[in-house]
């Protein structure tokens, strides 16, 4: 594969650019592998680079049913942030943002990372309270993250209406200014490109129908749209179709997939600076490079895989955003579309070893995987190839909710995904 | 957004009446304290989550206030059956007749 660099840059722009090979290559599929991993997702695709990276296991085949990103990697709006209230939350994502910071090197692929800053609203007391909370329990976690007067925040986003008036005032604002955006699709072809050059077998179209244990319960493999192919180990990441998979293997999910959107507007001039959420009026906003303004609506009430979601949902969020940027009022939405997310009893994921023998499942990230994209793959690798936890992930265990050890951002007010 | 049939106001009205109050047939057992961990989180945290016909709680909140159950394709969102609670649960076998 060729490097990109200033100077092969520089070159195929002499030649028209016909220089350039394919990004990733698009294997036969073999008989059998030594780990298969489920979803060609962000994540898994981080996962199966990791493998290969850091565990020399090169002999690994990421199985995905529809195209490579196309899931919610290419439908989440791309906010990275680690100002989690929980210890284990908290080191789990500042681990993938540590990772962020290098990734666009590390795997010699423009992920556009941009620490732009994401600034979460307080509009009540108990906001306050909540943010500041947060704050400190971030300050004791190694985590950077800050708290502005309603002033500082118009400062650091001046479309921000700060109008003591408004229904649900702004009453400061908790900032993390190592938090922003990267470019979701390029996170996923950055992966896949740096992850086949190592040897990993990137296959698309094929769909997993089964999953095939042998007679000691162990895994054996999987049955697929393109005939079984055989494995010691497989690694599920499915995202929102987690629990169908598991249950190819007879295992029950703490699990919930719902329908989550999100909206881009018309392109325009550069207008919008950092990234914003609101938890309490529910919005979040940013601006791509592109130009669009990226806003995440709810998720509905409901379970469905349809991709699809109620149109309430997108114009609660609007109108939200009409109340704190009332300079966006006239703006035009481009498209909206939805993507479904598992989402776990306690709001946090799970990243682990399963009863059955060879099964590993990463799954759970509800509204909020993205972010975690690079720290995922990597402590999930680990778990597969280790046979145990990284000790990032050992609290992310499937255990927790048989022994009450539960990482419960859900409780932890004001934490939005 | 769904149109919702109400079993007890037997009318179709708009989603926004009603809250989701998720799977149905989920029995609460009359002797909680001695339920095992596993029993009890399968009561509480296992869910089906099926892609297909799904048995789901709803509440009539800006209406009747009451609850009541559905069968619901979660691949089409589109509603099979509602029906009154405790009434039994129909079977899947009549139902995937009726997915369009």
């Amino acid at each position: 594969m060729r490097k990109f660099s200033a100077l092969s840059l520089a070159r195929e722009a002499l030649r028209s650019h016909k220089g350039w090979d394919r990004q990733w290559s698009s294997p036969e599929l073999k008989k059998s592998y030594d780990v298969i991993i489920v979803g060609a997702g962000g994540h898994g695709l981080a996962t199966a680079y990791y493998l290969a990276k850091e565990h020399g296991i090169t002999n690994v085949a990421v199985l995905e049913k529809g195209w490579l990103g196309g899931g919610n990697t290419g439908r989440n709006t791309t906010i990275i942030r680690s100002n989690y209230l929980y210890p284990e939350s908290a080191g789990l994502y500042n681990h993938a943002v540590k990772l962020w910071e290098g990734l666009s090197q590390e795997l010699n692929y423009n992920v556009m990372f941009s620490q732009r800053g994401v600034m979460m609203l307080a509009h009540s007391v108990h906001d306050v309270q909540v943010a500041k909370r947060h704050i400190h329990a971030n300050r004791l976690s190694g985590v950077d993250n800050e708290w502005l007067t309603p002033e500082e925040a118009k400062a650091y986003c001046p479309p921000l209406s700060i109008s003591k008036s408004a229904r649900y005032p702004v009453m400061g604002a908790a900032l993390q200014r190592r938090g922003g955006v990267a470019r979701h699709d390029a996170v996923a072809w950055g992966y896949a490109r740096a992850a086949s050059d190592l040897g990993v077998d990137i296959i698309q179209k094929c769909e997993v129908t089964g999953i095939v244990r042998d007679a000691s319960g162990a895994i054996s493999g999987v049955e697929t749209s393109r005939g079984p192919i055989s494995a010691k180990k497989v690694g599920v990441v499915a995202a929102g179709h987690t629990s169908v998979l598991m249950a190819m293997a007879g295992l029950q999910m703490p699990l919930e997939s719902y329908p989550l959107q999100a909206l881009v507007s018309e392109p325009v001039k550069p207008i919008f600076p950092c990234v914003v959420m609101s938890n309490a009026v529910h919005a979040y906003i940013s601006q791509s490079d592109k130009g669009e303004l990226v806003i995440g609506a709810g998720t509905d009430s409901y379970l469905s895989y349809s991709q699809t979601g109620s149109l309430h949902i997108l114009t609660h969020t609007l109108d939200a955003i009409c109340e704190l940027y009332p300079m966006f009022s006239r703006m035009k939405m481009l498209r909206t579309w939805g993507g479904i997310v598992d989402v776990t009893p306690d709001r946090s994921p799970i990243i682990a070893k399963t009863p059955v023998d060879g099964l590993y499942v990463n799954c759970g990230w509800g509204t909020g995987g993205f972010k975690a994209t690079p720290g995922s793959g990597h402590v999930f690798a680990h778990t597969i190839a280790q046979d145990r936890p990284h000790a990032i992930n050992t609290g992310f265990h499937l255990d927790r909710f048989r022994n009450g050890r539960l990482i419960d951002e859900a409780a932890a007010a004001a934490v939005a995904h | 957004m769904l149109l919702i049939r109400c079993p007890y106001c037997e009318q179709d009205l708009p989603e926004l009446e009603f809250a989701n109050a998720g799977e149905a047939h989920v029995v609460r057992s009359s002797d909680m304290v001695g339920l095992s961990d596993e029993e009890f989180e399968t009561f509480f945290f296992i869910r089906e989550n099926p892609k297909g016909i799904s048995f789901e709680r709803w509440r009539h909140v800006h209406g009747c206030g009451r609850f009541f159950n559905a069968a619901r394709d979660t691949v089409s969102d589109t509603f099979l059956l509602t029906y009154k609670a405790g009434e039994p649960k129909p079977s899947l076998d009549d139902l995937e007749g009726q997915k369009k």
